[in-house]
């Protein structure tokens, strides 16, 4: 029982990565409909940042490992990839916004194949051992052994989901967000500037994606600028099983999704599934979504305006 | 996808002519023509190119199903036609009494011939399901798809899982991938040129108009995905007895986003402008070469720059007169415009 439990915060853990990022697909989508496949370099961008902030926190000012550490590399790499998002958003998407959705998913892809190829370039494509940004402790509680990461990833993610969850319902920029995910014309009607919300959502999308490069690669430290291809793609799967458009759809897919993909790899000889197999197990639930509920877990269907 | 129609309506004279003539060619190159071994892998290249490009123009271009899958078809082709090469082709030329040219033909063509079919089948398999999505939903479930046909091979240890797979005779030449590009640009142009052409056209350009006027969407959506997927499977069987081992990375997303960006260059819908690109993008890595390891940051940038200033690709839009001065005569009335 105790290792079920222990799997499952496993799980959770795994899954607050996912929902971090999956959040930020899921914001842009209900702003622009628009499925913004370089998110997943974003994360990757996040946690290289993280790597050479905290490589030259260490370095050059002495720093050690501690909670400040962490604190400061973390809201580092928030802000660049807010950065970064914005500029991205600018140069290849607003030029767009009133092309076929066609058009922007290919210059999509176009972009996160150029952040990971330049990202091979520059970071150079061999793996990097990510910095220790906090000592591990291991702690006990009921029987249960984990380490202090845990805690703090899903510490962090919890913090960081309040945090947006205040943006969006409680904030004007949060009401002007969700009016745009409603309708972006009638929006523009009430004053609203469209551009600058939606650069608001991609800016917040990518501090999120940043948080959780970070946070994946306290557990998981080493980094590759292709890193972001596979949790991107996984991510998005847990943003759709939540309902897309839909925030906390996106934290809830996530969380599944990540308590599926342990519990397959911990449980999976018992029925006959190799753990190799944890991959697939996002596009199964993909697929099992879009055939049952594809409006997603917390979605509601949308109906088409002829 | 609601751009204007490219509907090529340019009707070759003498269709199955060209076809022989393309088919004669590529004999007679593969034949009297030595090439170096490295221009001779760049033009069999090209070849399984232009079937992969011209198969998934029919889906995405004609049909307006955007596919992000078709390598895992291209994958399927590839290793059930070298699993038959390599497990049956003991038995079958101890059949057919030892390795003369016509037993090494009817294997290879065999096992090409099964390969698509089994493609085929796993289109059926993964279109029936997807094709009642729409857009992004689509994109996103066929690349789900392919992702895991790629993973189911790779945990198949018969056919080498992760570590590859060796086949077992090198059956491809310029002849065989030139006659099966002309057979499937001609069963494409034929096709688009029929009512099923047409049906295909009106689920692209209003699914719910198409619906609404009695046009069975789904079944003109499944036999596109269908069939591509068929010709991508003999790409795939032609691609395996080349290379001569296979490995499942080969299939993955990157593959497929390669193959659309060629039909997305080309023109979406024009088969010509697809057959041209995919020439230029299997030539431009060679040329690139030398910059190998800014290859891809070239490739995506062009991508990107290729969206924000010709979406609709380099013969996008583009209506083909070829023909029209031939005609041209017989009717001094006709404006000759659309062609």
């Amino acid at each position: 029982m105790s290792e079920f439990i222990q799997q499952l915060l496993n799980g959770l853990s795994l899954g607050s990565i996912y929902a971090l990022i999956a959040l930020g697909y899921t914001m842009v989508y209900g702003v622009l409909r628009f499925i913004n496949f370089a998110h997943g370099d974003v994360y990757m961008v996040g946690a290289f940042s993280g790597y050479y902030l905290g490589g030259w926190l260490i370095t050059h000012l002495g720093m050690s490992s501690s909670v400040l550490l962490l604190v400061i590399v973390l809201i580092g790499a928030m802000i660049f990839c807010t950065l970064a998002g914005l500029l991205i958003e600018r140069l290849a998407y607003r030029p767009l916004r009133n092309s076929p959705r066609l058009t922007v998913l290919i210059t999509a892809i176009g972009v996160s194949l150029f952040l990971e190829y330049s990202g091979q370039v520059f970071f150079g494509a061999d793996p990097k051992p990510f910095p220790a940004l906090i000592p591990t402790q291991m702690m006990r509680y009921a029987g249960l052994t984990f380490t202090n990461k845990e805690l703090i990833v899903l510490g962090v993610t919890v913090v960081l989901l309040i945090g947006l969850s205040f943006v969006v319902l409680k904030t004007k920029m949060g009401m002007a967000m969700r009016a745009l995910s409603f309708n972006p014309t009638a929006c523009s009607l009430m004053g609203i500037n469209n551009n600058v919300i939606i650069s608001f959502t991609f800016g917040l999308g990518s501090a999120l994606a940043a948080a959780a490069g970070i946070l994946s690669s306290l557990n998981y430290p080493v980094i590759t600028p292709l890193m972001g291809l596979i949790p991107g793609i996984k991510a998005f799967v847990a943003a759709v099983l939540g309902g897309i458009g839909n925030i906390p759809g996106a934290a809830l897919g996530g969380l599944i999704l990540g308590v599926a993909e342990t519990m397959i790899v911990g449980y999976g000889e018992k029925i006959h599934v190799p753990p190799s197999y944890r991959d697939a197990v996002a596009f199964v639930l993909l697929i099992a979504i879009l055939l049952f509920k594809p409006s997603g877990l917390l979605g509601k269907g949308q109906v088409e305006k002829v | 996808m609601s751009s204007p129609s490219t509907i090529s309506h340019h009707r070759s004279t003498y269709p199955k002519l060209w076809l022989l003539a393309a088919v004669i060619t590529s004999l007679l190159v593969s034949q009297f023509v030595q090439l170096n071994p490295y221009f001779s892998i760049v033009v069999v290249n090209i070849g399984i190119n232009i079937i992969l490009a011209v198969s998934l123009n029919l889906v995405n271009g004609y049909a307006g199903q955007f596919s992000l899958g078709h390598a895992g078809f291209m994958a399927i082709g590839a290793y059930v036609s070298a699993a038959i090469t390599s497990f049956g082709g003991a038995l079958w030329f101890q059949w057919l009494g030892g390795t003369n040219t016509f037993s090494v033909t009817t294997l290879f063509v065999g096992a090409l011939l099964i390969g698509g079919l089994a493609a085929a089948l796993a289109g059926l398999v993964v279109g029936v399901p997807s094709l009642r999505l729409r857009g992004d939903y689509l994109a996103i479930a066929t690349l789900g798809f392919g992702e895991i046909i790629r993973v189911i091979i790779q945990n198949t240890d018969a056919m080498g899982g992760s570590r590859g797979f060796s086949v077992s005779g090198i059956y491809t030449t310029i002849f065989w991938t030139y006659s099966v590009a002309a057979v499937t640009v001609y069963v494409v142009v034929n096709l688009v040129n029929s009512a099923y052409g047409r049906g295909f056209l009106t689920v692209r350009d209003d699914e719910i108009a198409a619906e609404a006027i009695g046009v069975n969407t789904t079944k003109y959506k499944v036999i596109a995905f269908v069939l591509a997927s068929f010709f991508a499977g003999i790409a795939g069987g032609l691609y395996a007895h080349f290379i001569g081992y296979l490995t499942p990375e080969g299939f993955s997303f990157m593959k497929s986003i390669e193959i659309i960006v060629m039909v997305i260059l080309g023109g979406m819908g024009n088969t010509t402008g697809v057959i041209f690109a995919a020439v230029l993008l299997t030539i431009l890595p060679e040329v690139l070469r030398p910059v190998q390891e800014y290859r891809m940051v070239i490739y995506s940038l062009l991508l990107i720059i290729l969206m924000l200033t010709r979406p609709q690709g380099l013969f996008g839009g583009i209506r083909w007169r070829r023909t029209a001065w031939l005609r041209k005569k017989a009717d001094p009335l006709e404006d000759g415009s659309a062609a």
